[in-house]
Order: C-alpha cells, then structure tokens, then sequence
C-alpha cells in the first residue's frame, strides 16, 4: 500500500540576493507517514523543521528553493503539480496550523466568514451552507455557544478559543493530513492540555494523519506514534515515540531527553549539552552536532554519517548505530 | 533566615472607562503572603494573568503596592530612607525572559556587565574592566567576550551576560522572570545548572517564576501557586509537585506534559478560561472552574490553612464550623477521584 505521505530525498536551500550564500536547511531527508498516523518532528530553532513543512505545502518565501527530492501525497508527486492544483489540495486534502492564531486570522472578518471559507472556495458552498457548517464546525472544536461565536470577530475571543476556530477552518474540508506547527506554544498550560485533547479526539474522529512540529518532547511524549529528530537541517534520528525515548541511538537524541527537567526529578544537576546549535550557513565538517557529542569519533569529524538502520522502523544518522 | 517577607500585598491597576465600556480595577495580585529565606529558591507558577509578574514588579520596586508590606531583612520598605531604598535595589537584581531584549544592542558586553557598579559605585575604569572579567568567568563567558556586543552571541550567552550583569552589585535576592523560556531546550539545563551552581557558590536567594512546572519543581526550595491574583498553595517544592492537594494544582500539574509516553497523569481537564481579573468570581476564584465544587465555594473565600506540611486555600481543607474537620461534600459530576485527594495524604 502506499503511505499517506511520502518524502523523498528532500532538500530546500535558501539563496541569498546575489546567490552569495547558500544554506540548506532541510538536507536529504526521507520518511513515510500512514493515514490516521502521528508523527512528531522535534528539533530546535533553526534546525529546519518548520522549512520541511512549509516544503511539504509548497508555501516557501522567496529565495527557498527545493533543490531535490520528492514529496509524494497519497501517491502523487507534489513537486510536479502547477500552483492552482497545489491551492486546490491546501486547506482540502492537507491543511496546516500555525504556532500565532492570531496572525492565522484576519481581523476584519467574522468568524463564520473565514470557518466557511475553505467550504466556499473548495467545495462551492452557498454562504449560507457555510455559515451553517461553520457552527457544526465549532460545535466539533467544543467552543461554547457557537450561535454568538460565529458573528464575532477574532479579537473578541481568548487566545486558546482562536486556536480553537484555527483548528475548526482546518478541518473543514476533512483533511488527510494535518500538520501543526508548534500549535501549543501560545496557550497557558491548562488550555494547552484541553487543545492537544481536541487535536486528539478531531484525529480519531476523522482518522486525520498529524504531523506535529515542536520543541517540546513532552508534547511528542503525549501526542506522537513516532517522532523525527532533526539537528542542523539533518534527520538524525527517527523511530517509534517509546523506542526513542527508551533507547535513543543518536547522541544527540539521548542527550536532549537527559537535559529536560522532569516533575519528579531527583536528580541533582541536569545533564546539559556543552555548546550550541551550529549556523547553518557554516557547519562544522562531518557530522554537524560533532563539536558538541560525548562520544565523538575521528570518522565523525571527516564524514557526514550516512542513515543507518538501527532495528525495524529506526533510524539513525550517527556512526556509532552502526554497530 | 527569612529574607524577604511579603505580607498581604494587592497590587490594583485601575483600568479607564472606553468608549462604549465603563472603567474597572483589574486585581491583579490581591492579598498574597510569601517569605523568601536567604540562599533558597521560591518559584511562582500559574498561568497567565494570575499575578506572577506583577508580583516580581512588587518585589523589584517597580511597581508600588496598593497597600501590604515588604520586610527586606526586617525593615519595612515603606519606612526606609532614600539611603535604605538605594541598599535594597542593590540587593535585588533581576534576570528577563527575552536576552535579546533586555541588553543594550550598542553597548560592549564589558559596559553592560559594569554599568550597576558605574551606578551604584561611581568605578574607575580600569577597576571597572576587572570587575567585568571576574564576572564573565564567574558564569563561564571568555576573556574577550567583555570588548564584543550582544549581537555577538547566542541566546544562551546573552542570558550568561545577562546574569553577570545582574551579580555585579553582589545582590541577596535575584528575581528570575523566565530565565530560560526563551532559549533553545539544549541549551536550558546549562542556564538552569549555572544558576543552582551560584546559588550554592554565593548563597543567592531567588525568586523563580515560569510556567515550565517541571523546571519549578527542579529549581526551587518552595513552590508558590498563583490563581487570579491569589495564592492557592505554597509549600515544598517536591511535594506539591509530586502531590498537589488544591485542585487547580492537581489540574495545572495533570495538564503538565509527560516525560515519557508511559508516563501517565491523573485525568484532570479543566473546563474553561481564566476568568477576567477586571470581575473575579466572589467565594473562591477558581469555583468557576473547579471540578470538586462545593455550594460553599461560591459565597465564602477560603482561608490559607495548615494541612500536608503546606499551605492550601480550599475548603476541602477547611473545617467548617460546627462539622469539625473536613467533609467530602463533594457535589460534582467528574470529580477527582484519586485516594490522595480523599485521604489529603501523600501518595
């Protein structure tokens, strides 16, 4: 069967004005995602999660370039499609929710308006079809009162009832594929909690495939069947949520988990990573998170470690997987 | 010894009536009672609006109370002379969340770090130059970092200067106002470990606020929890983050992400938002929004009591009179229903 998704060899680079400088950030990376799956994407700032996405849906600024590779949704090449088919399968087959809900909506339009819109464009529902899923829809996200809602404007509502509608506008056309970019990071703990809930119960529901770009590996912890680690613009490790966090074969991956403050802690000191992520546009030769790995090797300072198996379903990027 | 003692602090910021809308008080931290001891950490958690910030503004004198007291080793704040004012605001220095903001992007990090001591101290140059390579060794900066500016370094180093610049005037107390919420997550635990190293290196008093509940629980001695501008629960650290007895705890530490995907919490998913602290609920404030409400809840404002070696503000807790200790009147639907909540014990 083919998977829902599937990335191929990807590469984006962005381009200076005068092609002066060029730094690749996302860098030969591959994965699968199956229909009704949820895959975590952790990394830090700067480590090329949030460009993989915007690669997925075609939506780079200027001066990104996909240099190679292949992005195949539901079997068909993404990169081969013209821009109208690609506006055709946003918001539709792929939708996506960005990290500031309140950049995600404009101000000027009532909420009915801009949750019925994907319904207006893609399906050519009548307004008041619309405006009549629109409060189904918000009734789905569980947001109190959904008659009034509708004809209100983003700026009369909280933070976490905005996330809210931005999820409502992205499942309104039954999406396969999700993909939410730090959706949480806004939101105070408790409403955190009630919205990675939502995202959970919406998933089962509709049998939605998630990708889930974070830094926070709780989230993943809480929300993920597998997670991709990425480091440098590289994937350096990817496998199923318990396996990574039981047994992590890159350096990296491991030292991230031990440098997270635990509720229960009884540690003294938390195992902290010397250094600092590296600029993109100057990697250190070879393995990039070499400078700053406790188990580094000659071969890691001269060689770029190639994806190595490490059991089923588990890969890494790191030469000491590969015994 | 206690350092610092705040004592029923309100801190309300009247609000203008707008155009279509009447004014108001916003209650911002009202009626909150904590003591910092000299060498230890009191973290404040809760989440937006319930007075954290507000409360540090208080403490760093950049907000004035609305009436309560601050005791610095003693005295009252209010009574002190301007010689005894210039004494406190040296003894408590600050570290912000955002490094990117809080340091001068024209200045060398050598003036930055210095410019307390030029203050305070009126520093010879030279003298000045010495004092800012000490420090910048103190928190494991280079030598020549000191001649460099801000935009010079990651956001982890910022915060190092940042932290140096606040030890320059050798304070007591170091305000900590999401330290480390800006960085990178490999980056944390260095921040985090470097100020538990100086803590125990030059016995600093901090006063830690976030809204990262497991680098509370990690940093500090005592945790404060901080709901509309009250204070819920305050007691050791590892116990109420291991076992929170009020309710909004126990939801706020059940909404804090797991560890590890078998790491499983208590089910507890508050209903709702934060009420607007313009028209807090009367009783309790988090009656609203309480799984275990009770009739009382409503119409009386719980005391802080006694009870697990902590202080809790709920009427769980509270006798009622004539009933002698605690009933579990417990009157809602999908309540907590773990045996710790019942006993009020430890797990």
């Amino acid at each position: 069967m083919t998977p829902l998704l599937e990335i191929d060899r990807l590469t984006t680079r962005y381009v200076s004005a005068r092609g002066a400088r060029v730094v690749e950030a996302v860098s030969d990376i591959s994965f699968r995602l199956e229909a009704g799956e949820t895959l975590g994407i952790v990394g830090e700032s700067g480590s090329g999660k949030t460009t993989l996405a915007l690669s997925i849906m075609r939506l780079l600024p200027p001066g990104a370039r996909i240099a190679a590779g292949a992005v195949r949704f539901e079997g068909e090449d993404l990169l081969a499609k013209s821009d109208g088919e690609m506006r055709r399968l946003r918001g539709k087959r792929i939708a996506m929710i960005l990290q500031d809900p309140m950049a995600s909506l404009n101000p000027l339009f009532t909420v009915g308006d801009q949750v019925g819109e994907s319904l207006r464009v893609h399906e050519g529902a009548s307004r008041r079809t619309a405006w009549t899923r629109a409060r189904e829809l918000l009734t789905a996200v569980k947001i109190p009162a959904p008659e009034a809602r509708v004809r209100e404007y983003p700026h009369q509502l909280s933070g976490g009832m905005r996330q809210r509608i931005v999820g409502a506008i992205a499942i309104s056309c039954e999406p396969r594929l999700l993909i939410a970019d730090e959706p949480t990071t806004s939101l105070d703990v408790t409403i955190q909690a009630q919205y990675l809930n939502l995202l959970r119960d919406l998933q089962r529901e509709h049998g939605l495939a998630l990708i889930f770009i974070t830094h926070n590996l709780g989230i993943v912890a809480r929300m993920c069947d597998r997670v991709a680690v990425m480091y440098a613009g590289r994937l350096v490790e990817i496998g199923p949520v318990r396996r990574i966090f039981d047994a992590p074969a890159h350096p990296y991956t491991r030292a991230l988990l031990e440098s997270i403050p635990r509720l229960a802690d009884a540690r003294a000191r938390l195992t902290a990573i010397d250094g600092q992520p590296p600029d993109l546009a100057a990697l250190p030769v070879g393995c990039a998170f070499h400078p700053r790995c406790p188990k580094v090797e000659d071969r890691c300072r001269r060689e770029v470690p190639t994806d190595i198996a490490v059991a089923e379903d588990h890969r890494a990027r790191c030469w000491l997987a590969a015994r | 010894m206690t350092l610092l003692e705040v004592d029923n602090l309100v801190k309300h910021f009247p609000v203008k009536g707008g155009f279509f809308t009447g004014g108001g008080v916003v209650r911002a931290v009202d009626g909150v009672s904590f003591r910092i001891e000299a060498g230890r950490t009191v973290g404040v958690v809760g989440e937006s609006g319930c007075g954290k910030t507000t409360t540090a503004k208080v403490v760093l004198g950049l907000e004035t109370p609305t009436s309560g007291t601050l005791r610095f080793e003693g005295a009252d704040l209010q009574t002190l002379d301007a010689a005894g004012r210039r004494r406190y605001r040296r003894s408590v220095q600050a570290v912000f969340q955002d490094p990117f903001a809080s340091l001068n992007p024209r200045m060398r990090v050598g003036a930055i770090i210095t410019e307390p001591l030029v203050v305070h101290e009126q520093l010879a140059r030279g003298e000045a130059r010495e004092r800012a390579l000490r420090l910048l060794d103190v928190v494991s900066l280079p030598e020549r970092s000191i001649d460099l500016f801000p935009h010079e370094f990651s956001g982890g180093q910022r915060q190092r200067i940042a932290i140096a610049r606040a030890l320059a005037l050798e304070p007591k107390l170091i305000v900590l106002d999401e330290p480390v919420s800006a960085l990178d997550v490999s980056i944390r635990a260095q921040i985090l470990n470097l100020l538990r190293d100086l803590q125990a290196r030059l016995g600093l008093a901090y006063l830690f606020i976030t809204h990262d509940l497991a680098a509370v629980a990690y940093m500090s001695h005592t945790v404060a929890v901080m709901y509309l501008g009250k204070l819920v629960e305050f007691g050791p650290a590892r116990a109420v983050a291991t076992a929170p007895q009020h309710p909004y705890t126990r939801a706020l530490f059940a909404a804090a992400l797991p560890s590890h995907p078998d790491e499983r919490r208590e089910d507890v998913t508050l209903v709702g938002e934060v009420p607007s602290p313009l028209a807090p609920p009367p009783g309790c404030r988090f009656h609203t929004r309480c799984p275990v409400v009770m009739e009382r809840c409503a119409r009386e404002e719980p005391p802080l009591v006694h009870t697990d070696g902590r202080l809790v503000a709920c009427h769980l807790y509270s006798p009622t009179p004539g009933v002698g200790p605690w009933q579990p009147q417990r009157a809602a639907p999908g309540s907590l229903t773990s045996p710790s909540f019942t006993t009020g014990g430890a797990p």
